[in-house]
């Protein structure tokens, strides 16, 4: 334990970072304020809301609930690594195309846990998605037209994948 | 790939949003996402007490910790949060930004930190030594009515904060001709608006003097006001940005403490400051919505003819006043009768004074309280007359030819056709088809049941809404307007109005909102207010810059401009479709050599004020079903038909039903701030506080009828609140007529599973 | 919201975690994936000095068949027992109890050892691991021992293990043919922690009736609570609807639940019967199947 906290190592949205954190420094944190990637949200303090879902290692975790000294040597995406420069990820074009967000806050967490549903379930039932939305808060939508974007985007990926 | 749509086709297209792209790739800008060289960061301590005297603070270990810049107490502190007085007599306890003497809630500020890190200021927050001396506490509003109940304001002579009355008619005559009178006592669950960012603000001192405000609010202009009353600094010193802001539900409409404190602290030490609400301070200090207790009898005749209405609504305000605290309550004085003539009514409101979080408008803010109690009681009497539910409905049901209809109440509706919604409804359900599926399931044995609302629901109150239209040197158009979005889709659906009144396409439209630097005074976002005043305001400016232009149009064009006409990008000669100019060309002349009789510039405002409220309506069904082991209440089947007159953008306009409907799920089914009987919070967490989740959704048919309202320049009404107001009744009179076989007469909601089971347990002994 | 400071340790092998846990003695909690211990930590309701991470020690990971024993590593995650083909084969009850804890994020990050040793009252590991007559295996600096589920679970948040003890392996014997398991649970609507549950192990013999059975309950105790009065009325009975109901409607016997906000300590004597009935009833169906 020192001043100048731990040192650690993290690929972020494809881009090695190197940091000294504070043991206490949750991951959430460490990726808003140390690395400047607020598009991963804060929502509540007691793991419930999902608004800070990213991908540890491929899976879909609660970042407010991670040390980042636990991340040390992890792989991790945000709601920043998903685009191609301008071209929005499938699941980013079918929560606008079909209405899936309202205020945008609870989005990034939700968009990063449909991407993880998509990739362990390319073509989710509706129940299969609403279950898999459980560790995920909206208030604005009533979820209808988030499970609207996730089953579009199931279906473009699924189409995009017959037509290669 | 933007989906294209002529001018004149927006208004009514489900335009694709455009704030979607920034927000769907996480490059929103949330308060907490604001952050400043030598940001310092707020942390407070709080109340564990519902009631106490503080008998001493010692900061003294705090103060000395590392990082930590200053410390204050209520001592140091003494400003509070302005209450206007909104009812004639209404007391007006203060509502210091840190306690002083006494808590009255649990979670009251009583020490403020400032540090170099968000962990520090928690680390010397938690260093505080406060003692208290417990005083009792009340938590029911009811209670703190009854004689000896403790006083949550100790320095008051009772917990009553003011008492109103609202009445037309002869209720007594009425109620001594009536044939049979139907009496009921209905509760509605104290909710958390819970919008998915935690409140925030950050306040930032600037050189010359001025004072710079992010803030998480619903509305930056009046929150300004308040916040200037509150600080004593000037308001026009102080600019306040709301940027993207993570929903709001009407929490996030007033002042709160930890604003003025975040500003204080920035002010006196003269850096920036930031303070983000965790969720379980949000939990304690949010205002909360519903918690009313009403008393109700309806008078009729044998024939089910509604006579007479009375009504004792026994509000919970909580412990302090915030700007809106008062407010809620005594929309049941305009709203009780409900879609129905009912010609002799009497409203009482008592507002009381609890030791709980403050109340205040949250989604339908006394809407949904009163139509479930209108429509309890509707339902209750179709039983006890032995006529049918929807009979009954009709047979009351102000009609058509009535409108304009002035109420018992003295409250003008503008427009409206119920039996047409309620047919719509029925159509949708296959009504007739899902009560003899009840009646076969019911024959099993099984406890199934199917419940209508028929509501009317005011929206658009609160004064004036603000817009200006500019058409820039360029012939861009930038909007500003009053009324600023959190998550409603301002920017597109107000893009839609501008584009299709400009004849322009929405790609030329900016529309700016939340920055009180930049937009004239406005009111925001609340109420299901926005499309009717913004949109009112918006369309007003609109029209006043088009008749400008046309005059600059005229005077290029070489023609009078009564016959300059409006053509897809600009104007024309009438008749002359070659004789044209762009929006361009004209906001270069204005903005140009000056034009005889004509000044420069190409800018209109409107205050936009029509002084009453708009109408919508609705009717909506359930099918429920009751799990007899678990007690857990299932819905087979949800209709929804809402009239919001014109709309201007379907999809947002399902979304906010979608939104509003999940709400009202939460409401009868989970949600519930519950506290103990001494004060003490229970569902201070999302452990313990049950959010509706996406597999809480159920099947569900959204219908609309189209009603325009006639006192407004593109006839909309508002729809944000309107499955919030109308599907908590619907589902209630499903589940009582679930239960009713039973002898179940009521049960108040949230209907948890573990209610239900007790209350069958009960009636079947 | 953000714990109180510690001190921290990367633990690369068991052994380095107990001479950590030797030196630090009670100052010092192990963390696996952190999903009970850092939201207390955060509520300030825990404030250990030291933290010991053992989430990246190696070979503690993993499901495997040990002999006649399913073999499950500490620091497996949920999703990765919910989603094993050995335990869906062997030990469907085990997967379903998997696969309702929390949500899709908590379960790719907790573990099977985290939740047994944190022996929160509402978790589902406990509970059906009981009905399974699993055993938990324990490193201290003194060598390994054994310990039964019996016995395991003493009071809230507490079990016989000892402050410099590891525990790092589940394991859960493998049913013989003609055995079934299942998992019910009636989870609080916020939390998503149990209110009650029931976890059933039932053994038919050649004639269908009920050879044996083992019957756990959660949400009525400080921990789970075996259902003695259902096992003994099912021991022996043909594993009729009837039968099974009866022996349910015994099932909350001898337990004590309390109030909550939530439901009364009625609703979950309740809950029980109906929660084992349905486990019961769906452990029998599979026994007949196997």
């Amino acid at each position: 334990m020192s001043d100048e906290g731990i040192k650690i190592g993290v690929t972020v949205n494809g881009v090695k970072r190197e940091a000294a954190v504070e043991p206490r420094e949750l991951l959430v944190y460490f990726l808003r304020e140390q690395l400047g990637l607020t598009g991963t949200h804060v929502g509540c303090d007691t793991s419930q809301c999902g608004a800070c879902t990213i991908h540890l290692n491929g899976c879909a975790v609660k970042s407010c609930t991670i040390l980042a000294v636990q991340a040390d040597g992890a792989e991790i995406v945000t709601i920043e690594g998903l685009a191609r420069g301008d071209a929005l990820h499938p699941m980013q074009e079918g929560f606008r195309e079909k209405h899936g967000l309202q205020c945008g806050y609870c989005t990034p967490g939700m968009i990063m846990t449909a991407v993880y549903l998509l990739k362990t379930n390319p073509n989710p039932t509706e129940d299969e998605i609403k279950r898999a939305l459980e560790g995920n808060l909206c208030r604005c939508t009533g979820y209808v037209n988030i499970v609207e974007a996730i089953k579009w985007t199931a279906q473009k990926i699924g189409g995009d994948r017959v037509s290669r | 790939m933007t989906t294209q749509h002529a001018p004149s086709g927006l208004i009514g297209a489900s335009v694709r949003r455009v704030e979607d792209p920034v927000l769907v790739s996480g490059k929103g800008c949330f308060v907490d996402d604001v952050q400043l060289p030598g940001m310092l960061y707020m942390a407070l301590l709080r109340s564990p007490y519902p009631h106490a005297k503080i008998i001493s603070i010692d900061a003294s270990a705090a103060r000395s910790m590392p990082g930590v810049e200053a410390v204050l107490t209520g001592d140091d502190v003494k400003l509070n949060i302005p209450s206007p007085v909104m009812i004639p007599g209404q007391k007006m306890p203060p509502h210091p930004v840190l306690a002083r003497g006494a808590v009255h809630a649990a979670g009251t500020p009583v020490a403020a930190v400032v540090a170099t890190s968000r962990a520090l200021a928690e680390d010397a927050a938690n260093a505080i030594e406060a003692e208290y001396e417990a005083l009792p506490a009340v938590v029911n509003a009811e209670k703190a009515l009854e004689p000896g109940a403790p006083l949550a304001r100790e320095e008051l002579e009772s917990n009553v904060c003011y008492t109103a009355i609202k009445k037309g008619g002869d209720v007594e005559k009425a109620f001594a001709e009536a044939d049979h009178i139907v009496r009921m006592h209905i509760t509605s669950p104290r909710q958390v608006a819970m919008a998915i960012e935690p409140r925030g603000a950050v306040a930032k001192p600037e050189p010359n003097g001025d004072l710079t405000v992010w803030l998480s609010t619903q509305s930056p202009h009046r929150v300004r006001a308040d916040l200037a009353t509150s600080l004593g600094y000037p308001e026009h010193r102080i600019r306040v940005i709301a940027p993207d802001v993570g929903g709001g539900f009407g929490s996030k409409g007033p002042l709160y403490r930890e604003y003025v404190l975040a500003c204080h602290f920035a002010l006196k030490l003269k850096r920036p400051v930031k303070w983000t609400a965790t969720r379980s301070e949000d939990f304690v200090t949010v205002i909360q919505g519903r918690d009313q207790a009403m008393t109700s009898e309806l008078a009729l005749k044998r024939d089910g003819t509604m006579t007479g209405l009375k009504v004792r609504v026994v509000a919970n305000l909580g412990a302090y006043l915030c700007s809106n605290t008062a407010g809620p309550p005594q929309r049941m004085m305009a709203m009780a009768p409900g879609c129905y003539q009912i010609r002799n009514v009497h409203v009482e409101v008592v507002a009381v004074f609890t030791n709980t979080v403050s109340t205040g408008p949250y989604r339908g803010a006394g809407r949904p309280e009163s139509v479930l109690n209108i429509e309890r009681l509707v339902d209750q009497a179709a039983r006890e007359l032995g006529i049918d539910r929807l009979a009954i409905r009709r047979k009351n049901f102000i009609r058509p030819e009535q409108f304009p209809y002035k109420t018992a109440v003295g409250v003008e509706y503008d427009s409206g056709d119920y039996e047409k919604s309620l047919d719509e409804a029925l159509r949708l359900s296959n009504y007739d088809e899902i009560l003899r599926y009840r009646d076969a399931a019911r024959a099993r044995g099984e406890l199934v049941g199917v419940g209508v609302s028929t509501f009317v629901e005011p929206s658009g109150g609160a004064g004036f809404e603000s817009g200006t239209v500019r058409v820039e040197r360029t012939g861009e158009i930038t909007v500003l307007t009053g009324s600023s979005s959190h998550g409603q889709g301002h920017e597109t659906a107000f893009a839609q109005i501008a584009a299709e009144k400009l004849r322009v396409s929405m790609d030329h439209v900016a529309i700016r909102h939340g920055d009180t630097m930049a937009i004239q005074q406005g009111v925001g976002t609340f109420g299901s207010r926005s499309a009717v005043m913004g949109g009112g305001a918006l369309v007003i400016a609109a029209d006043r810059v088009i008749a400008k232009a046309r005059r600059f149009a005229a005077h290029l064009l070489e023609a009078s401009h009564e016959d300059i006409v409006q053509t897809d990008g600009g104007f024309a000669v009438a008749g002359v479709p070659e004789k044209k100019v762009t929006w361009r060309q004209v906001a270069a002349a204005a903005h140009g050599r000056p034009l005889p009789g004509l000044e420069p510039g190409l800018q209109e405002t409107c205050f936009f004020d029509p002084r009453r409220e708009a109408w919508g309506f609705g009717s909506h069904v359930a099918l429920i079903k009751i799990d007899r082991d678990s007690g857990e209440v299932k819905i087979e089947k949800l209709v929804l038909v809402d009239d919001c007159g014109v709309i201007i953008n379907p999809m947002i306009v399902e979304g906010q039903i979608h939104g509003g409907l999940a709400q009202a799920l939460g409401e009868a089914f989970r949600e519930q701030m519950i506290y103990g009987d001494d004060g003490e919070v229970l569902t201070g967490s999302l452990i313990n506080y049950a959010m509706p989740r996406a597999e809480l959704m159920p099947p569900l048919t959204l219908g609309e009828t189209v009603t325009p309202n006639p006192f407004h320049p593109l006839g909309v009404k508002g729809v944000g609140e309107a499955a919030t107001n109308g599907a908590p009744s619907a589902i209630a009179n499903a589940v009582i007529d679930a239960l009713a076989p039973l002898g179940i007469k009521h049960i108040d909601m949230p209907y948890t599973a573990p209610k239900i089971w007790a209350a069958i347990k009960r009636a079947e002994g | 919201m953000f714990p109180a400071s510690f001190g921290y340790f990367a633990a690369r092998s068991v052994e380095e975690a107990l001479d950590l846990l030797t030196k630090h003695g009670e100052d010092a909690k192990l963390l696996a994936g952190g999903h009970s211990l850092i939201p207390a930590m955060k509520l300030r309701l825990a404030s250990p000095r030291y933290l010991i991470d053992i989430g990246r020690v190696p070979n503690l990971r993993g499901i495997r068949v040990d002999g006649d024993t399913l073999a499950i590593g500490a620091l497996t995650v949920h999703a990765d027992v919910a989603s094993s083909d050995l335990v869906r084969r062997h030990l469907p009850g085990l997967a379903e109890a998997a696969s309702v804890i929390g949500d899709v994020q908590v379960r790719n990050r907790g573990t099977i050892g985290g939740s047994v040793a944190h022996a929160d009252p509402g978790a589902d590991f406990p509970v059906i691991l009981m009905a399974l007559n699993a055993s938990f295996t324990a490193v201290s600096p003194s060598g390994s021992r054994t310990l039964p589920v019996d016995g395991f679970f003493v009071d809230f948040f507490t079990t016989v293990l000892k402050p410099n003890e590891v525990l790092t392996e589940i394991r859960a014997p493998l049913p013989p043919a003609g055995t079934g398991t299942a998992y019910h649970k009636m989870p609080h609507p916020a939390s998503g922690y149990v209110v009650v549950s029931a976890g059933a192990l039932i053994s038919r013999d050649a004639s269908g009736n009920c050879a044996s059975a083992r019957v756990a309950i959660g949400g009525l105790a400080s921990g789970p609570l075996r259902a003695q009065a259902t096992e003994a009325a099912l021991r022996g009975k043909p594993l009729t609807a009837k039968n099974i109901a009866a022996a349910a409607a015994q099932a909350a016997e001898g337990s004590d639940p309390v109030d909550d906000v939530y439901a009364s300590a009625e609703y979950k004597r309740h809950m029980a019967t109906v929660l084992v009935r349905r486990a019961v009833e769906q452990a029998s169906e599979r026994a007949s199947k196997k």
